[in-house]
């Protein structure tokens, strides 16, 4: 019984982004020792050939690619005013998106991915699209993301103010909620690379660069869509996607997995 | 062996030689509604032409069947299929607890491998059953599948 | 042409690996739609039929127990660059579709 208690406590990190990532990636050595980093980014799959060679087989070819498609042909339309994405980003949006979330001095808050698409319409005069609606910015994000595959993930976290937003998000990962009283540190860091029931718990690091993810090769979900489905399964009301709290949140969970290479539209469970 | 069996016999063999320089070598068909209908494994069996259960040939080694021990999602699970016997006209796949039992089928000439792979969807756990017909024979092998519900978060 | 069939083909020593997805629901009839609670129904492709240059090489009967959006992979015989493979599908509501692919 303490057992079980004392494997769902969790002591929160304190220090610098660096020495938080220490912490993490230690605890994670203890749990699943002898498994490279490089394979976290596996998460629940990391353990089992066979989970992997299905996930294998399916990437080989995914059932998902008429969404992908779908995204690359909104990311190619042209705007009325006959601009295109490409003009809203550095490098024509190639090999940027390991750079978000990121802090934006002047706006005083965090910006992620997605919400840069969302601004580049606003821009040029187009309606922002909903944030969990797979049809729009589900692919759309899916495709604009492709463009950035295997670039390593790089979130700076370079003020003191950006460091404000890095710790409120860091304090949302070590925060209880729920019906379930468990904070996403208590499944992900504590038990990071354990088995719940015959879930293996993915750990923190790894997660952050492979989304979205198409569920039974169907469900699209985004980052923070995937956020709120966890907070919905221990029993709490989930955050806006696109909300400040998740944002942080991201910020936070995405400079983890700094150095990991980043790749979209993966099959999961 | 009476006389008239004989001729019956040497007929019987004649026309089926003059029957394979007249026809097809590979005979193509309808999708078979009555077949892919059968809601019990046994009837799925004997609607695809095996008379008696004594007719399949077990052949776990002649058949190469890849597919998963425990499916990720039972909704696309992987499934390869490789016959090396002699003369492979059709491959038959089941799943033995699905709804209707007969997943696909796929008809042979001699211009394919006896090779597919596919996904299929497996509603619970169960065997696999694998069919080859090759020269007027039955063969079968199988393999079971575990299929548990989603992952974390999945509805 | 079709942009229903993806073709993925490489051809070694005389043998096309063909890989195909045909981009198509295969509906159940089993599940209802969140909103109206409707059963929706059946649509799922069952026979296609594949050609090589021309002459049919392989029958494929499907059920709707073939995942969504179906892969399939064949090997073509004595296949040269420049022969063309030809995928003819059709479904249970009488819809259809086409895909060719040059080998190469």
């Amino acid at each position: 019984m303490l057992a079980i208690l004392l494997a769902f406590m969790h002591t929160q990190a304190v220090g610098t982004p660096e020495e938080d990532r220490a912490v993490f990636l230690s605890t994670f050595a203890v749990n699943i020792p002898g498994i490279p980093v490089s394979q976290y980014v596996h998460g629940s799959m990391m353990l089992s050939t066979d989970a992997l060679n299905q996930y294998d087989s399916i990437m080989d070819f995914p059932p998902f690619q008429e969404v992908i498609d779908r995204g690359q042909e909104i990311w190619e339309t042209p705007f009325k005013n006959g601009n295109t994405f490409t003009e809203c980003f550095e490098n024509g949006a190639v090999n940027i998106a390991g750079k978000f979330p990121l802090y934006n001095e002047k706006l005083k808050r965090v910006i992620t991915f997605e919400m840069a698409l969302n601004s580049c319409l606003e821009q040029n005069g187009e309606m922002p699209m909903n944030y969990i609606d797979p049809e729009t910015m589900g692919a759309l994000s899916a495709y604009a993301r492709s463009l950035s595959d295997g670039m390593l993930m790089q979130i700076e976290v370079a003020s003191a103010s950006a460091m404000n937003k890095y710790e409120l998000g860091k304090t949302l990962y070590f925060r209880r909620i729920g019906q379930y009283n468990l904070a996403c540190a208590s499944c992900h860091l504590t038990n990071g690379g354990r088995y719940f029931r015959d879930e293996l718990l993915s750990p923190t690091i790894g997660q952050a660069v492979h989304f979205p993810v198409f569920r039974g090769g169907e469900r699209l979900y985004t980052l923070q869509m995937r956020y709120q489905r966890c907070m919905e399964a221990v029993g709490a009301v989930p955050f806006e996607s696109g909300s400040e709290a998740l944002n942080n949140l991201e910020y936070f969970h995405s400079y983890l997995s700094n150095g990991l290479p980043l790749q979209s539209s993966v099959y999961r469970r | 062996m009476n006389p008239t069996k004989e001729r019956r016999v040497f007929l019987h063999s004649a026309m089926a030689l003059i029957s394979s320089l007249l026809l097809p070598s590979t005979v193509f068909s309808r999708w078979d509604a009555n077949a892919y209908n059968k809601i019990d494994i046994t009837d799925s069996i004997f609607s695809i032409g095996v008379t008696n259960p004594g007719d399949l040939i077990e052949a776990n080694d002649a058949i190469d069947i890849s597919l998963p021990e425990i499916a990720e999602n039972g909704a696309i699970v992987p499934i390869t299929v490789h016959s090396k016997i002699l003369d492979t006209k059709r491959i038959f796949v089941f799943a033995e607890k699905n709804p209707q039992p007969l997943v696909s089928d796929y008809i042979i000439s001699k211009g394919v491998e006896p090779f597919v792979a596919s996904r299929i969807k497996m509603s619970e756990t169960a065997f696999v059953h694998v069919i080859v017909l090759a020269n007027g024979t039955f063969y079968r092998a199988a393999r079971q599948v575990k299929v548990t519900i989603g992952g974390c978060g999945e509805e | 042409m079709d942009k229903t069939v993806r073709f993925r083909v490489r051809l070694k020593d005389n043998v096309a690996d063909v890989k195909i997805m045909i981009f198509h629901p295969m509906e159940t009839g089993y599940r209802r739609d969140k909103n109206s609670k409707e059963i929706i129904p059946q649509h799922f492709i069952h026979t296609v039929n594949i050609a090589h240059n021309g002459e049919q090489i392989m029958q494929v009967h499907w059920s709707r127990s073939v995942s969504k959006n179906p892969y399939l992979n064949f090997r073509v015989l004595s296949a040269s660059e420049g022969d063309e493979v030809t995928i003819a599908w059709n479904d249970n509501m009488g819809q259809s579709g086409v895909g060719k692919a040059i080998i190469s």
